[in-house]
C-alpha cells in the first residue's frame, strides 16, 4: 500500500468511524462533557473579531462544500456563466480570509491573554491550529490552483462520494497539489479530533429553538411513571 | 385555574444587618469549585449602591427580562432567531471583570519568606491565573459605602428622583443605606428559561425551582444575559451555566435553604405558595404601574374550598396545603400585604419577596423634627421620644430613604405600594412602643393602626410574626415525599442503598 492509498484511503473511515461513534457514545453517555466551553466571560473584545470571522466564514464556506457535494450538477450549471463562476469564487476566497483571520485572531489571543490561556488544554490549542491549518490551505488552494468550484465536481466530489460508498478511490487526488492534499487530509484529521474536543459543540446547534414554546415546566415525579 | 405550588422566600429587610453570613453559608455549600469562584448564587447589596455584577439594573446594557409593548411580550435580549444569530458572540454577556477577578492570597510566602526587618506579607494572586494581582472589585466591594460618589451614585435606581432628593442622599450626614440580599427569584416567566436555546433551564412543576439542565447545556450563554437579576453564572472551567438552587436537596429533606437557615438576622422566611399558573402570561402583559397588582392576583387564597379542590385534581398532596395554609410567606404577602417582589417591571414575575426597610426612615425624621424644635444636627440613634413616631407617620414623604427609591426596587417607581407598607409597619411600632411606655395600647396609637388599615389582632400577629417567631415559624416546609421523588430515577430501595456514594455512571459490569 502507498502512502496516497493510507492517507486517503484507510485513514479517513478511521477518522469517519471515530467520528460517529465517539461522538455518539459521548452525547448519550457523557452529555456533561459537550460544550461549546466559551471563553467569552474571560475575553470579549479581541473574541467578538476572532470568533464572528471564523464561524461565519466557516460555515458558510463548509456548506459551499456540502452544496458541492451534494449538487456537482448544479454547480457546475451555475458556473456557466463566467461572470457568475468569478462572483462564486471571489466570495468563497473572501469567506476563506475571513475565516484564516478569525482563526488566527483567536489562536493568537488563546496563546497571550493570560485568563484565557488558564482556562486551555492542548486540545484547544490543537483545534485552533488544525482549523487554522484547514483555513489556510483552502485559502492557498484558491489563489493557486484558481476556479476550484470548477474542478470541485470533477474531482472532490467523486472522491468524497468514493469513501462514502465505501468504494474508496484515492487515485483520484494522485496528481494534486501538495497544499491541496494537505487540505484533504487534514479535513481527515479534523474529523478524527471532532470527537475528543470541544469540536462536537457542532452537532448542537440549537436549531429547535425556533419553534419551542418560550417556557418549560418539569413535573419531576410523572417522569416516573 | 390551575393550581400549582411554589416555595417562596422572604426577606425582612427591616431585619437585615448586612452580615454577609447567607453569602458565606452558600459559598461554602456550592459554589467553593474551580470556575465558580467569582459566582455568588447569594450576595449582599448595600443600597444606594452599583450591586454586583455592577450596575446589574441597568438593562439598557445587560438587556434582561421582557419587554411589553403593543400588546406583545418579547425578550429584551433577542427574538428566537437573532439567538441563533448571536450564538458566535454574545453581544449582552457581562465580562468576568463586571463581576470581579477572584483572588486569594499566597498564605505560604507568611512561611517562607526569609528572616528579614519586615513582617512578610500575603500577596493577592487571581484565582484564575495564579498571577499576582491587585485586587480591584469584590462582590461586596461597595459595602457600606453609601453616599459614595463612585459607587452608590451609579444607582439606577436613584434616576427618577428629584435632584434635591439626591443630593439629600449624598450629603455625608446623612448618608443612609439599606442592605438587600439576593438570590435567583424562581420567577413564574423566567427569561433564563425563554432565551436558552437548547431548552436546557426548566422549571419544576412540583415547588417552582428553576434548575439548569447541565447536561443539555452547550455553552451558548443567553440565559446570563437574559436574567435581568443576573443570577445565572458561566462556569468557565466546565463550560456550564449554573444558577441558585434554592438548595432543593435541603428542601426535599425538611431543610431550608442554607442562606436562610444561617441568617443571622433571621430575616428570612420559608413558605409554599399557590398560585394559577393558567394565567401567568396575562398577568405579566400590564402596564408598568398594574404590575404588582397583577403578580400578587396569581397568588391563591390557600383556605378556599375552591382552589383546595383545584390543587388536589393537580396532584398537590394535602400535606403541601397545610403548608400553604400555615405559610408565613402568605401571611406577608398577600394577607397583611407587607411584601413586594424585586422589580417587578422586569416581568419575570419574581417570587421571591421584600418586605422593605424601615429603620432608617425614623433617624432622619427625628432630625427633622428636632430641627423643628430648634436642637437639630446629627442623627441620634438613642430613641425613643414619644412623639416621634407619629411625626414620622404624617410625615413619609420626608423619610430619610426616599419613598421613590424604594418603590423604584420594589413597585415599578408606584409609591402608592410602597407607603401602606411603610405606614402598617410603623403602626405596629407605635402601637409596641406605646404599650411598652404606656403599659396599654393608647387612643393615639389605635387610631394610627386604624388608619394603616390594621385591627388590633394583626398588629398583634405581624409583631410575633416579625420579631419573635421560632425556628417552625419562619420556615414551613411542605413534606416532599423524597422517596418519591427518588423513584424518578430507581427503585427508592437500591437508591437507599447507594446514597452518599455518588455513583455518577451506573455501576454496571464492565464499565
Ligand atoms: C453553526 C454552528 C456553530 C455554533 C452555534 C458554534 C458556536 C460556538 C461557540 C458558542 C463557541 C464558543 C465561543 C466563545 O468562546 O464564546 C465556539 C467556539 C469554537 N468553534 Fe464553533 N460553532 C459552530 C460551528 C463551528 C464550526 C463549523 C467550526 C469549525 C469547523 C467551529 C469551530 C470552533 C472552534 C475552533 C471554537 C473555539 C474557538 C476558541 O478557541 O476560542 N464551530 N463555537
Ligand atoms: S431570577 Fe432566577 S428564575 Fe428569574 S430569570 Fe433570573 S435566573 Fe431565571
Ligand atoms: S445572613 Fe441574614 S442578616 Fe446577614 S446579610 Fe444575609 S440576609 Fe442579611
Amino acid at each position: 500500500m502507498n502512502w496516497n492509498a493510507l492517507l486517503f484511503a484507510v485513514f479517513p473511515y478511521i477518522a469517519l468511524t471515530l467520528a460517529v461513534a465517539v461522538t455518539a457514545y459521548r452525547m448519550v453517555y457523557r452529555p456533561f462533557s459537550v460544550s461549546a466551553q466559551s471563553s467569552q466571560l474571560l475575553e470579549q473584545k479581541r473574541l467578538f473579531f476572532g470568533s464572528t470571522a471564523m464561524h461565519w466564514g466557516l460555515v458558510i464556506v463548509l456548506l459551499g462544500h456540502l452544496l458541492a457535494l451534494l449538487l456537482p450538477k448544479g454547480l457546475l450549471l451555475w458556473n456557466a456563466v463566467p461572470l457568475r463562476l468569478y462572483l462564486l469564487e471571489i466570495t468563497g476566497l473572501g469567506l476563506g480570509l475571513w475565516a484564516l483571520f478569525g482563526t488566527y485572531v483567536l489562536l493568537a489571543r488563546r496563546i497571550s491573554v493570560a485568563r484565557v490561556r488558564a482556562a486551555s488544554t492542548p486540545m484547544d490549542y490543537l483545534v485552533l491550529v488544525v482549523v487554522f491549518v484547514s483555513a489556510l490551505t483552502g485559502v492557498l488552494t484558491a489563489v493557486l490552483y484558481r476556479y476550484g468550484s470548477f474542478w470541485f465536481p470533477a474531482v472532490m466530489t467523486p472522491y468524497l462520494w468514493s469513501v462514502l460508498t465505501l468504494n474508496p478511490r484515492p487515485e483520484l487526488l494522485q496528481d494534486l497539489p501538495f497544499w491541496t492534499k494537505l487540505h484533504v487530509f487534514n479535513f481527515w484529521l479534523f474529523l478524527a479530533l471532532f470527537p475528543f474536543s470541544r469540536l462536537v459543540h457542532i452537532v448542537t446547534v440549537p436549531l429547535g429553538y425556533v419553534v419551542r414554546p418560550w417556557q418549560i415546566v418539569v413535573w419531576v415525579r410523572k417522569l416516573a411513571r | 385555574m390551575k393550581v400549582r405550588a411554589h416555595m417562596s422566600m422572604l426577606f425582612h429587610l427591616d431585619k437585615c444587618i448586612g452580615c454577609h453570613t447567607c453569602s458565606i453559608a452558600c459559598k461554602n455549600l456550592w459554589t467553593d469549585r474551580k470556575g465558580a469562584e467569582y459566582m455568588w448564587w447569594n450576595n449582599v447589596e448595600t443600597r444606594p449602591g452599583a450591586g454586583y455584577p455592577t450596575g446589574w439594573e441597568d438593562q439598557e446594557r445587560f438587556r434582561g427580562g421582557w419587554e411589553y409593548k403593543d400588546g406583545h411580550l418579547d425578550l429584551r435580549l433577542h427574538s428566537r432567531t437573532q439567538g441563533l444569530f448571536r450564538l458566535f458572540f454574545n453581544p449582552a454577556l457581562p465580562s468576568l471583570d463586571d463581576y470581579y477577578e477572584p483572588f486569594t492570597f499566597r498564605y505560604s510566602d507568611l512561611f517562607t519568606a526569609p528572616e528579614g526587618e519586615d513582617q512578610p506579607t500575603a500577596i493577592p494572586v487571581s484565582m484564575i491565573t495564579g498571577e499576582p494581582m491587585t485586587p480591584e472589585a469584590g462582590p461586596n466591594w461597595d459595602d457600606d459605602l453609601s453616599g459614595s460618589p463612585l459607587y452608590a451614585k451609579n444607582d439606577p435606581n436613584l434616576k427618577a428622583l428629584d435632584p434635591e432628593v439626591r443630593a439629600q442622599l449624598e450629603e455625608i450626614e446623612g448618608v443612609v443605606f439599606q442592605y438587600l440580599p439576593r438570590i435567583c427569584n424562581h420567577c413564574l416567566n423566567p427569561a433564563c428559561v425563554a432565551a436558552c436555546p437548547s431548552g436546557a433551564i426548566y422549571k419544576r412543576a412540583e415547588d417552582g425551582v428553576v434548575l439548569v439542565n447541565e447536561n443539555k447545556c452547550k455553552a451558548w450563554r443567553m440565559c446570563v444575559a437574559a436574567c435581568p437579576y443576573k443570577k445565572v453564572y458561566y462556569n468557565w472551567a466546565t463550560g456550564k451555566s449554573e444558577k441558585c438552587i434554592l438548595c432543593f436537596p435541603r428542601l426535599e429533606t425538611g431543610q431550608a435553604p442554607a442562606c436562610a437557615h444561617s441568617c443571622v438576622g433571621r430575616i428570612r422566611y420559608m413558605g409554599v405558595l399557590l398560585y394559577d399558573a393558567d394565567r401567568i402570561p396575562e398577568a405579566a402583559m400590564v402596564p408598568d404601574e398594574e404590575l404588582v397588582e397583577s403578580q400578587l392576583s396569581l397568588i391563591l387564597d390557600p383556605f378556599d374550598p375552591e382552589v383546595i379542590a383545584a390543587a388536589k385534581a393537580e396532584g398537590i398532596d394535602e400535606g403541601w396545603i397545610q403548608a400553604a395554609q400555615k405559610s408565613p410567606i402568605y401571611k406577608f404577602v398577600k394577607v397583611w400585604r407587607l411584601a413586594l417582589p424585586l422589580h417587578p417591571e422586569y416581568r419575570t414575575l419574581a417570587m421571591m419577596f421584600y418586605v422593605p426597610p424601615l429603620s432608617p426612615v425614623v433617624s432622619t425624621v427625628e432630625k427633622a423634627f428636632r430641627a423643628s424644635q430648634g436642637n437639630g444636627g446629627l442623627v441620634r440613634l438613642d430613641l425613643p421620644e414619644t412623639d416621634l413616631d407619629f411625626e414620622v407617620y404624617a410625615a413619609l414623604e420626608k423619610a430619610r430613604m426616599p419613598v421613590k427609591y424604594l418603590a423604584n426596587l420594589f413597585a415599578a417607581g408606584n409609591e402608592a405600594h410602597i407607603v401602606p407598607v411603610l405606614k402598617k409597619m410603623l403602626a405596629v411600632r407605635i402601637l409596641k412602643r406605646q404599650e411598652s411606655l404606656e403599659g396599654r395600647p393608647t387612643e393615639k396609637a389605635l387610631k394610627v393602626l386604624a388608619d394603616a388599615g390594621l385591627t388590633l389582632e394583626e398588629a398583634e400577629a405581624i409583631y410575633r410574626l416579625t420579631t419573635l417567631p421560632t425556628l417552625e415559624e419562619r420556615f414551613v416546609l411542605p413534606p416532599y415525599h423524597r422517596e418519591m421523588a427518588a423513584e424518578v430515577w430507581k427503585d427508592p430501595l437500591a437508591h437507599k442503598g447507594e446514597a452518599g456514594l455518588g455513583y455518577i455512571q451506573p455501576p454496571l459490569r464492565g464499565e
